[in-house]
């Protein structure tokens, strides 16, 4: 037993420094070939530049793709957003039947094979008559992201105390009035985390996107197609760590507010605290 | 505002609520069975009842947050159909005070005067003023997540008061409060409403709270209203058995009718007698059978040779100290349970043992009629 204890924390720290190597590394070798000045990604660096980078506002087609993506991540994450409130406040606020199983059903998209989820929206795309498009892609997305605009939003309306909304139209406001002084204010936090989840999804999504868009790419796109050519690695490698610090600081950032959200909508002090 | 105050209290019993035939039914089950009440200007009138009585669904209809499934509300004569809370002159503490948690002290004391359009000077007095009445001043700028309990509660009452309501609504303000600071706001809110002037009807399952606030109480069971009277009348005058032991302790004696006529009761008990009692307005007979009680303060302790006109004769069996008073349990030949005594230790109740014999003097004023 006591031998156990002894040999344990010694072999619990070096496994947890290889489980983190094994999530992680493969994440910090992106930077570091992107500032390596030979085109062939190996060890060990044949010097340090920001070539790459300097490079890349130069590429038309990545500046389109660029575009392509905003347009959709912005548009993914409202409309994804607006749905998610709606189906958070519904699921949150009231007590029906079938509650939990519409829950269940909304969530579903997160573990479903996304290969088969573009292939089926694909299908449906077309049986519709609607041409393949950035539009397309939108729709896809906003399929993917609801769950977690879902997850986040119902993590903000969770425990917001009803009394909160009584006590506006006590005082004397609409119900609209109080949506926007009381309830809004709330869970705006909430609110704005989800549209940066979303957005960094949307930013990051490659196989709906891939069977659903037209002629115009995406950055997930535009990176696959580079890398037939072993030329441009270096290129990819520069955007990737672009794309990937991006969807650090935005995550990030959506964390801490959802965090916030989640704090505000208690109701501290009263009997129900 | 104070003449208006004034001129307003010489028609003290203008009805400023009116509730007929109010029911509330979800389902099968009757929140609140068909309850009449009304309840007059400028008085502080409460609902007392245990929980799940109805007390709290009658405050949210007359606040407008829930609709009688039949029979109807009016505040200052002014039907309440189909108006929504927002239109209603009535403003409400509610019991989780329901503070703004995103908006300071002042801010959730103007929130209500935002929708008036003030001008600029006079919300701010109005904000002031409201938190001068509940001891806030200078606290306006505090975050309300800075508040404690008792803050908290008066920012909740400031708000409510700022908008100069016909009618405040009370559900249990006081419940979340520890026991010191819960008297201590009883008495301001008592001195609140007096300043003020405005009708309040406060919801509580505390008889105490109710019985040091109000002017009028109504106990509820099950639905339905037991009685309506102010505390002096619904504690010595209890309407039946259900309202007596709501109301702190009664002991409750066996008794036959002998006579019965408009204003008074003949009984037989085994303890007592035969009393003659005041006959209670809702008395309804059940056969011959009735109920008399008598609250454990009214019994006293005969010492060695005094003598009183009404008297019983038993002996103690148990004895609780409770500091200023102490508790006795008498056995009395003839009743099937002892009586409750409860004596003052000025003269040594403390110190009577177990076991002896004892005599309890009593007013015959004091004993109650109760239909069975």
């Amino acid at each position: 037993m006591t031998a156990i204890r002894r040999f344990l924390p010694g072999w619990l720290s070096t496994y947890a420094v290889l489980y983190l190597l094994f999530l992680y590394l493969p994440v910090i070798f992106l930077p570091i070939f992107s500032i390596n000045t030979a085109a062939t990604p190996k060890f060990p660096l044949s010097g340090v530049t920001l070539h790459w980078y300097e490079d890349l506002p130069r590429t038309p087609a990545l500046i389109d793709a660029t575009w392509n993506s905003l347009i959709v991540g912005i548009s993914a994450s409202i409309l994804s957003t607006v749905l998610g409130i709606l189906a958070a406040r519904s699921i949150t606020r009231y007590r029906y039947p079938g509650r939990r199983t519409i829950n269940g059903l909304i969530m579903a998209p997160l573990v479903l094979p996304e290969v088969i989820v573009a292939i089926s929206m694909l299908l449906v795309m077309l049986q519709l008559g609607l041409s393949l498009s950035l539009f397309t892609v939108v729709l896809g997305h906003v399929l993917v992201c609801i769950p977690y605009s879902m997850t986040v939003l119902t993590s903000g309306f969770e425990g917001f105390d009803r009394s909160l909304e009584e006590a506006s139209a006590d005082l004397g406001e609409t119900a609209f009035g109080t949506f926007r002084r009381v309830t809004l204010p709330m869970v705006a936090p909430a609110i704005i985390s989800s549209l940066l989840v979303c957005f960094t999804i949307s930013l990051d999504e490659f196989i709906i996107a891939f069977f659903l868009t037209g002629t115009e790419a995406t950055l997930p796109i535009y990176i696959w197609g580079q890398l037939r050519f072993a030329a441009k690695l270096p290129g990819v490698l520069a955007l990737g760590t672009l794309l990937l610090f991006a969807s650090f600081v935005l995550m990030t950032i959506a964390e801490i507010l959802r965090r916030r959200a989640a704090r505000r909508t208690q109701n501290e002090g009263g009997l129900y605290a | 505002m104070l003449e208006r105050v004034q001129s307003e209290r010489v028609q003290a019993d203008r009805t400023m609520i009116e509730i007929r035939d109010v029911t509330r039914s979800y389902g099968s089950f009757k929140a609140l069975d068909n309850a009449s009440l009304s309840i007059r200007e400028g008085e502080f009138f409460s609902l007392l009842g245990p929980s799940g009585c109805g007390k709290t669904t009658l405050l949210r209809m007359i606040a407008g947050f829930d609709t009688p499934t039949s029979g109807s509300i009016a505040v200052d004569g002014q039907p309440m159909d189909g108006i929504p809370a927002n239109r209603r002159p009535t403003n409400m503490v509610f019991q989780s005070y329901a503070i703004f948690p995103h908006l300071n002290v002042e801010q959730n004391v103007a929130y209500g005067l935002k929708r008036l359009k003030l001008e600029a000077g006079e919300e701010k007095r109005r904000v002031e003023e409201a938190l001068a009445q509940v001891s806030l001043t200078g606290l306006g700028k505090r975050r309300a997540t800075e508040l404690s309990g008792g803050q908290r509660q008066r920012v909740a009452l400031a708000r409510a008061l700022v908008m100069r309501p016909k009618v405040l609504l009370l559900d249990e303000p006081l419940s979340a409060l520890d026991k010191k600071l819960r008297e201590q706001m009883q008495v301001e809110l008592r001195r609140l409403q007096q300043a003020v002037g405005i009708t309040f009807v406060l919801v509580t399952h505390d008889q105490y709270e109710a019985l040091a606030m109000s002017d009028r109480i109504a106990v509820m069971f099950g639905g339905r209203i037991a009685q309506v009277a102010s505390p002096k009348e619904i504690y010595q005058r209890p309407v039946n058995r259900q309202v007596a032991d709501f109301l702190g302790g009664m002991n409750f004696v066996k008794a036959e009718i002998v006579e019965e006529n408009g204003a008074s009761l003949v009984l037989d008990t085994l303890g007592f007698g035969r009393v003659r009692t005041d006959k209670p307005k809702a008395f309804v007979r059940n056969g011959g059978a009735a109920t008399l009680g008598i609250r454990p303060e009214r019994l006293r302790v005969l010492w060695d040779n005094a003598t009183a006109k009404f008297e019983v004769a038993g002996k103690v069996v148990e004895r609780h100290y409770f500091g200023e008073i102490t508790h006795l349990i008498v056995e009395i030949p003839g009743l099937e349970k002892p009586l409750s005594v409860t004596e003052t230790n000025d003269f040594g109740a403390d110190d009577i043992p177990v076991g002896a014999p004892i005599r309890l003097a009593y007013d015959p004023e004091a004993l109650v009629a109760m239909a069975d």
